[in-house]
C-alpha cells in the first residue's frame, strides 16, 4: 500500500555540491577586461557592457537614464529606426538599463549574427548624437509615462521609501518630476555620454555556448576604443547618505483607491559586512518567500493580500530591508500590526530546527536552480564583481547556509527587527 | 529539436518526459485541461480561485510548501482562459517528493472551508491590485465583453465582478474539481536530469492509482462572424487617453495562426515596426502604441492599443491607424519586413526554450493543443508565410467591419 501521509526520502541541501562555473578573464588591448563564461547548450549568447555611468555620476536628474535610454536613437550614420530594425532584422535584442552605479548595454542573439551585430554595438559606443527632435519625442513620452505611474500607489511608495532611507539628493533616493524632463538639455546628456560611455569605465561580460571566434572579434571591435576598466581617481565620487528623521508617513494618493502600498524600510549595511550573508537566510525565514512568516501569516492565514514579501536591496554603497504588499484599505493598519508581530516572534524565540532545514533546503535549491545556464551563471559574477568581491562570496554565502545556527538568527533578529529602527509608509 | 517520450496511464493521464541532463534540476509539469472559459457565466472567476485552493492542502498533506521547500523546491501556477497549469522546480535527486505533492492533490483535496475563505479573500486582493487600484485597470474588462457576444472569453480570468468570486461555496468547489481535475483531463510533464524509465515507474506508482474521472467534452458557443463595427467610448480617472481596437482571428490551430502573428509583429511588434515608427516617431501622435494578438486556443483576437499624446484629438488618432492598417491591406509588405519578422520569431523560440522550465510547460501545452511533437514544427509554419499571405490575411482580418474600437478618455 502506497503511503501518501509522508513524503519520500529526501536528499538534504547540505549534500549538494554547488559549484559556481569559472570565468575565463580576457584583457583588451585597451585595457578593457572581458569576462566569459562558456555554458550551455544552445547557439545563443549574452553580452553585456557594463559602463560606470548610473544616476551616480549625473550632476544633474535624469541625464544618466537619458543617456542611456537614447543610446539606441540614432549615429551620425543611423537614424533610431535603422538602428532599431538592424538589431531586430537579425533577431536580436538589444536592450538598455540604468541602474545607480553603472549603466549597462545588453545584447541577446543567435551566435550565427553576432558578427552582424557588433559593429552596431561598437557604433552606439562611439557615435551616437542624441538628436534634439529624438529628445523631445523623448521628453514628452516619458512625461506622459510619469503621469500614469504617478496615478500608481505601489510605484509613488517605491520613490518614497527609498528617498526617507537614502534622502533625496543620494542617489538611491531621488526620484524624478515631470519639471526634471522640461529641463534636460540635450548638452548635458551629450556630455555625460562623451565622459561614461565614449571615454568611459567599462567591463564586458559574455556567456553562452561562445563562438571560437568571439575573443578576437570583441578586441576587434572594442579594444582599441578610448575605453578602461581600472577604478581611476575621477571615478571616486561619494555620496552621502542622509535618512529623514520622521519615521512615519501616510499619504493620500488615489482618493478613490481600495487598496493602500505598504512599504517598511531600514537601512542596511552592504555586502561587505559579515551580517549581509546570514541575514539573507533570517530575511528567508521572515518574508523572503512563498513560505516565510510573512507571507504564511498575512496572505495565507488572514487573506489581507495578494502577496507580502521581504528583500535586501540590491546596492553597492549601503542596502535596505524592505517589506512591501498592497492591502486593502481597510486591513492596512491590521497589516502593518502582523508584520511588527512577525518581527517580535523572531527576536523572541528562535526558529524551531524544522523550519531552519527547510529554509537551508530551500534556499539551496533556490540556487541550484538560478545557476542553471550561462546567463544565470554570468549575472552571479556580475554581480559579485560589481560590488569588489570574489568568488569566496559565493562559497561563503553557501556555507552560511548550510551551517547558520537558530541561535544565531535569533541574535540577528535582536540586532536588525526592531520596529522603532524602521521607516514606515503607506500610500492610499 | 526537443526529445520527449510519452505514456498513456490507464486511467488517462498522458505522461510526457523530456531529457536534459545539462541541469542538476528536474520540472514537473501539470496542466488541466480548464479555464476560464468553462465557468458559469454566473459564477466567474472560479478557474482561478480554484488554482489558488489547490495549495490549501490535499486529502493526505496539509501543507503543500513545506514539505516541497524541505526538498529545496519552488512551485507555482497559472490559470487563463484557456487552461490551468501548475509546476514544481526541484534538485532531480528530490523529484519523487513532486510525485507525491502532486499527485495527492490530483487524488483529492481537503476541500478547507478555512482554505475557501482566506483565498476568496486574497483573490478578491488580487482583483484590486491589478484591476481596480490600476489606471486602465479596467479596460479588458469592457473590450472582452464588446468584441465577445456569446463566446465565454467575455470574461477576464480573475472574473467579471468581485462578487462572484465573494459568493463561491465549498460545494462549487467540490463538483468543479471532481469535473475537471481528473486524470483523464491533465497532462503530466517531467522534464530535466531524469530518466524516461524511472519517471514512468514513479507516474504509474504515484498517479496510477487515481480513478480515470470522465473525459470533458467542451460545448462551447462559437462566437458568431462579426459583421458590423462596434465602438465604446468611456471616461475615467487616468492621465491620458488611450484607444483600443480588436479584430476577430482564427483559433489556434487555424493554419493561418502563423500568419496572423507574423501581420501583428510588422504592425506593432518593437520599436522598428510600422505603428510605432509612423505614430510614435513620425506624426507624434501617441506616445507608445503596439500589437499583438491573443493567442488563445478558441478563435482569438488581434489587438491594437496606443496611449495618445496630450491634446491630440481621438479620430485623429483613430484615422491615423486606419491609414496604416489601409496600407498593410493593399500593399505587399516588404521581403526585408518578412524576413526580420521570421528572424525575430526564430529567436525568440530559442530563447524561450532555453528554459528546461519552459520546455515542460510547452510540451504540456502543445499537448493539449493535439500534439506535444508540434512545438518542433512551429518555426517551419512560420518560414512558408508569404508576404502574399499577409497581404490576403491582413484583408480579411483587419477588416473595418471585424472592429471593435474603445475610446477610453481622460476626464482630467
Amino acid at each position: 500500500m502506497l503511503n501518501r501521509k509522508t513524503s519520500p526520502k529526501i536528499t538534504d541541501a547540505v549534500e549538494f555540491h554547488l559549484a559556481l562555473p569559472p570565468y575565463q578573464k580576457y584583457i583588451l588591448k585597451n585595457g578593457v577586461e572581458l569576462y566569459t563564461i562558456d555554458l550551455g547548450t544552445q547557439d545563443t549568447l549574452m553580452l553585456s557592457w557594463v559602463f560606470f555611468a548610473g544616476n551616480w555620476y549625473e550632476e544633474k536628474n535624469l541625464v544618466a537614464t537619458t543617456a542611456n535610454y537614447l543610446l539606441k536613437n540614432g549615429t551620425s550614420g543611423k537614424n533610431a529606426f535603422a538602428i532599431n530594425e538592424h538589431f531586430e532584422y537579425y533577431g536580436a535584442y538589444l536592450n538598455r538599463n540604468c541602474q545607480n552605479e553603472t549603466a549597462e548595454i545588453t545584447l541577446h542573439c543567435l551566435n550565427k549574427y553576432v558578427n552582424e551585430l557588433l559593429p552596431v554595438v561598437a557604433e552606439i559606443i562611439t557615435d551616437s548624437i542624441f538628436p534634439a527632435e529624438e529628445l523631445s519625442i523623448y521628453k514628452k513620452n516619458m512625461q506622459q509615462r510619469l503621469q500614469v505611474n504617478l496615478k500608481k500607489n505601489d510605484f509613488v511608495a517605491g520613490r518614497l521609501i527609498e528617498a526617507y532611507l537614502f534622502g533625496k539628493s543620494h542617489p538611491y533616493g531621488r526620484y524624478s518630476s515631470l519639471e526634471d524632463y522640461t529641463f534636460l538639455q540635450q548638452e548635458e546628456v551629450k556630455d555625460f555620454y562623451k565622459k561614461y560611455y565614449q571615454n568611459g569605465r567599462c567591463i564586458i561580460f559574455a556567456a553562452g555556448k561562445l563562438p571560437a571566434t568571439l575573443v578576437k572579434e570583441m578586441e576587434y571591435h572594442f579594444g582599441s576604443l578610448p575605453l578602461y576598466s581600472s577604478k581611476n581617481a575621477a571615478d571616486n565620487i561619494q555620496h552621502t547618505i542622509t535618512p529623514a528623521v520622521e519615521k512615519k508617513y501616510k499619504l493620500t494618493n488615489d482618493p478613490n483607491g481600495v487598496q493602500g502600498a505598504i512599504r517598511i524600510g531600514r537601512n542596511f549595511p552592504n555586502r561587505h559586512h559579515p551580517d549581509f550573508q546570514k541575514v539573507q537566510v533570517l530575511n528567508n525565514v521572515f518574508g523572503g518567500f512563498f513560505g516565510s512568516r510573512l507571507m504564511t501569516n498575512i496572505r495565507e492565514g488572514k487573506g489581507y493580500t495578494y502577496g507580502i514579501y521581504s528583500y535586501l536591496l540590491n546596492q553597492i554603497q549601503e542596502s535596505a530591508l524592505l517589506i512591501s504588499t498592497e492591502a486593502g484599505n481597510e486591513v492596512c493598519e491590521a497589516t502593518i500590526t502582523e508584520v511588527y508581530k512577525e518581527m517580535h516572534s523572531l527576536r523572541k524565540q528562535p526558529i524551531t530546527d524544522e523550519e531552519l532545514q527547510t529554509t537551508r533546503n530551500f534556499m539551496i535549491g533556490t540556487i541550484l536552480g538560478d545557476l542553471d545556464g550561462p546567463f544565470h551563471v554570468a549575472g552571479r559574477w556580475k554581480s559579485i564583481l560589481l560590488n569588489n568581491l570574489d568568488e569566496n562570496y559565493f562559497y561563503n554565502g553557501i556555507n552560511t547556509i548550510k551551517t547558520i545556527t537558530a541561535k544565531e538568527l535569533h541574535a540577528l533578529a535582536n540586532k536588525y527587527l526592531h520596529p522603532e529602527d524602521f521607516y514606515e509608509l503607506v500610500v492610499i | 529539436m526537443i526529445h520527449f517520450e510519452k505514456f498513456l496511464l490507464k486511467n488517462g493521464l498522458r505522461v510526457l518526459v523530456h531529457r536534459d541532463a545539462s541541469t542538476p534540476m528536474a520540472v514537473l509539469n501539470v496542466l488541466y485541461d480548464v479555464g476560464a472559459r468553462d465557468e458559469n457565466p454566473e459564477k466567474t472567476g472560479f478557474a482561478h480561485l480554484f488554482e489558488h485552493l489547490m495549495f490549501g492542502g490535499s486529502i493526505n498533506i496539509s501543507d503543500f510548501e513545506t514539505p516541497l521547500q524541505l526538498a529545496g523546491g519552488e512551485n507555482n501556477a497559472f490559470t487563463t482562459n484557456d487552461l490551468t497549469n501548475y509546476y514544481i522546480q526541484l534538485p532531480a535527486e528530490n523529484l519523487e517528493t513532486a510525485f507525491w505533492l502532486e499527485s495527492d492533490r490530483m487524488l483529492s483535496l481537503a476541500f478547507s472551508e478555512k482554505s475557501l475563505g482566506v483565498q476568496r479573500k486574497v483573490v478578491c486582493e488580487e482583483f484590486k491590485e491589478h484591476y481596480i487600484n490600476k489606471p486602465y485597470g479596467d479596460v479588458w474588462f469592457k473590450m472582452r465583453e464588446l468584441a465577445y457576444t456569446v463566446h465565454p472569453y467575455r470574461w477576464m480570468t480573475i472574473g467579471k465582478e468581485l462578487s462572484h468570486i465573494e459568493h463561491v461555496q465549498l460545494d462549487d468547489v467540490k463538483s468543479f474539481f471532481y469535473k475537471h481535475y481528473r486524470p483523464v483531463n491533465a497532462v503530466l510533464v517531467v522534464a530535466g536530469n531524469v530518466q524516461p524509465e524511472s519517471v514512468y515507474q514513479l507516474a504509474e506508482k504515484w498517479f496510477g492509482s487515481i480513478p480515470s474521472g470522465e473525459k470533458y467534452v467542451r460545448q462551447l458557443p462559437v462566437e458568431p462572424n462579426q459583421t458590423v463595427a462596434r465602438k465604446l467610448e468611456v471616461k475615467a480617472d487616468v492621465p491620458l487617453d488611450a484607444l483600443y481596437k480588436c479584430y476577430h482571428m482564427g483559433a489556434r490551430l487555424d493554419k493561418d495562426y502563423y500568419t496572423v502573428d507574423l501581420l501583428t509583429e510588422v504592425l506593432g511588434g518593437g520599436d522598428s515596426s510600422r505603428l510605432h515608427e509612423t505614430l510614435v516617431k513620425e506624426k507624434k501622435l501617441f506616445s507608445h502604441i503596439e500589437s499583438y494578438h491573443t493567442g488563445s486556443t478558441d478563435a482569438g483576437l488581434v489587438v491594437i492599443e496606443g496611449k495618445l499624446i496630450k491634446g491630440v484629438h481621438m479620430d485623429e488618432a483613430d484615422k491615423a491607424i486606419e491609414e496604416e492598417l489601409t496600407k498593410i491591406k493593399t500593399e505587399q509588405i516588404t521581403d526585408k519586413e518578412l524576413v526580420k519578422v521570421k528572424n525575430k520569431t526564430e529567436s525568440a523560440i530559442l530563447f524561450e526554450d532555453m528554459s528546461v522550465m519552459n520546455r515542460a510547460t510547452n510540451l504540456a501545452m502543445y499537448e493539449l493543443l493535439g500534439d506535444a511533437d508540434m512545438m518542433n514544427t512551429e518555426l517551419e509554419k512560420y518560414q512558408a508565410v508569404t508576404t502574399e499571405n499577409i497581404l490576403t490575411k491582413s484583408q480579411q482580418v483587419l477588416d473595418y467591419n471585424n472592429s471593435n474600437t474603445l475610446y477610453y478618455y481622460s476626464n482630467n
